[in-house]
């Protein structure tokens, strides 16, 4: 693979007193899909949230493009090129599917009515829905919105952090499927997931996480294959 | 008839008031979830701040020029004062529980009113004749030039803050991050930067919200805040907290209430009622007549 584009190295943060990541290094390459596999309390959100700056590192780092981002405000990331669709979807209820897709634009000083239309033609829901009030969508919708709105900024690098959350596996293939477009018009992508079957098949590698350390990493056809994420994730028992 | 004109006139008066100092209230509560209890004591301030540009910075000048400039330097002074308050007393609490900041609040609410005092005097001032006394007698019901001027400029205060928040790209920002600091974050926006524009605005609009006090009611007092703050805080809830066109609504209905119940019953039950009024209200309608535009996280 061609150059990294984004870089963890020994990572470690904490809750107060409680360490959440211990230590953990990673890197990204330019187009890939990376997705970060874990079960409940591994430390998947934080790890997300610590790129994004809205958690500061104990220790380690974070470099994006060379750039270190621990020192930087969380403001100031997405400019850099690294949008966040957070674990929750957070859209912004009382606003409309419009004003939030306006918001991912924030940083851009003029509109790209370009990427708007693409958002558009990737979930034509959202189109259907624009003068909705967001909180009022389906949960799928919701997370279609999400993803649309951290598109907005037209980032290099896309944070998209269990975007099959508590979503119909009918909605969720249609949203893998887009993710897929996402990535192929060459946004890179880190995908945090629970669902690893529906993860591995999109992505090109893959780490998985358990409570603050990477335990296994490699290409997801190997992930695929290991035992221990067919046993612990895949629900096969051998 | 003559009585209900002339209280609906007075009350839209005070009404607009109330509702200038109300917006301070709710705008901090939308983003900060923090009561500013200074907010009252800062709209006092300000009518002290008024008389003193008046008679040292004016020379006790009342041209157009002159009133429009104590205006400015007035609310200009406040939104200084607001960003150190907010620097000061809320910034380093953001994260501590809830209770110190409320803490902090009342302490530095106390902070402004004492200080008052201490330059000002605890002896009652009277406030400048800014306005000259003209009055319209329309068949019994007496208008003065000063109610038209705090009712106008009021509606044109309301109306440039309701539209900066709903149509502008900061006004967006600001909605943002009174529902979701984080993700507002994610957005790119400095919420700091935020906060300090709501204490900017909520402050000059207290401001001028405190001269008119002033130019209303001329006696003013270095604890007077105490009182309109009271009252905006009220007409904040009674719209719904944290709502910019509930703030505006709730001062307006408690201004009419008021000088209705001052008209029809007597002024010294109008507190009382005032609280009765409050209480309806959250019983029929807990998070006030347009709702909290907060606490919906989906
Ligand atoms: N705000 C917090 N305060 C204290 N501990 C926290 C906080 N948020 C998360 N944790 C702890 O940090 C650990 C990692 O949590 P995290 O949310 O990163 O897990 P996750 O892998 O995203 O899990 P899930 O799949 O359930 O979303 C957990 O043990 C969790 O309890
Ligand atoms: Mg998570």
């Amino acid at each position: 693979m061609s150059d990294i584009l984004f870089e963890i190295k020994d990572l470690e943060v904490s809750y107060g007193s409680i360490a959440a990541i211990k230590g953990i290094s990673l890197e990204v390459h330019k187009g890939e899909i990376v997705t970060i596999l874990g079960a409940n309390g591994a430390g998947k959100t934080t790890t997300m949230r610590t790129i994004s700056q809205l958690l500061k590192a104990k220790s380690g780092s974070i470099r994006f493009k060379g750039q270190e981002l621990t020192q930087l405000p969380a403001h100031k990331i997405v400019k850099l090129g690294i949008s966040h669709s957070p674990e929750g979807r957070r859209v912004f209820g009382i606003l409309t599917v419009e004003e939030n897709l306006l918001l991912g634009a924030y940083t851009q000083t003029k509109m790209d009515r370009e990427v708007l239309d693409w958002v558009f033609r990737l979930f034509p829901r959202l189109e259907e829905r624009r003068k909705q009030l967001a909180g009022t969508l389906s949960g799928g919708e919701q997370q279609m919105l999400a993803i649309g709105r951290a598109l907005m900024s037209k980032p290099e690098m896309l944070l998209l952090d269990e975007p099959s959350l508590g979503i119909a596996p009918i909605l969720v293939k249609a949203i893998f499927k887009q993710i897929k477009e996402i990535a192929e018009s060459g946004v890179t992508v880190l995908l945090v997931e629970q669902n690893a079957k529906a993860a591995l098949k999109l992505a090109d590698r893959g780490y998985v996480l358990d409570v603050g350390k990477i335990a296994l990493s490699g290409t997801s056809a190997e992930l695929l294959a290991s035992e221990k994420v067919q046993e612990a994730y895949l629900g096969k028992k051998h | 008839m003559d009585i209900f004109l002339q209280q609906l006139a007075n009350g839209l008066t005070i009404g607009s008031m109330f509702a200038l100092v109300a917006l301070g209230y709710t705008m901090v509560y939308g983003v900060m979830r923090l009561i500013n209890f200074a907010h009252g004591d800062m709209v006092a301030a300000s009518a002290f701040v008024g008389l003193t540009i008046y008679t040292q910075v004016m020379g006790q000048a009342t041209s157009l020029m002159a009133v429009i400039a104590i205006f400015l330097l007035a609310a200009l002074s406040m939104a200084v004062v607001g960003i150190i308050l907010e620097r000061i007393a809320y910034r380093p609490l953001r994260g501590a529980p809830r209770l110190s900041a409320v803490v902090s609040a009342l302490g530095a609410s106390l902070v402004i009113q004492n200080g008052i005092m201490l330059i000002w005097g605890p002896r009652m001032r009277i406030f400048p004749e800014l306005v000259p006394q003209v009055y319209w007698d329309f068949g019994g019901v007496v208008i003065s030039l000063i109610q038209v001027i705090i009712l106008v400029l009021s509606l044109v205060l309301m109306i440039s803050l309701y539209l900066f928040v709903e149509k502008t790209r900061m006004g967006a920002a600001i909605r943002a991050s009174s529902i979701d600091q984080d993700a507002a974050r994610l957005m790119g926006i400095n919420v700091n930067s935020i906060i300090a524009l709501i204490f900017i605005i909520g402050s000059s609009l207290g401001a001028v919200g405190g001269l008119f006090i002033g130019l209303y009611y001329r006696g003013i007092t270095f604890n007077m805040g105490w009182q309109y703050g009271l009252y905006a805080f009220i007409a904040a809830i009674i719209g719904g907290i944290g709502n910019i066109p509930g703030a505006m609504l709730g001062g307006m209905l408690l201004g009419l209430f008021n000088a209705f119940i001052a008209g029809y019953v007597s002024s010294t039950w109008a507190d009382a009622f005032t609280f009765i009024l409050l209480i309806v209200i959250l019983i029929v309608r807990p998070t006030g007549i347009l709702g909290e535009r907060v606490a919906e996280k989906v």
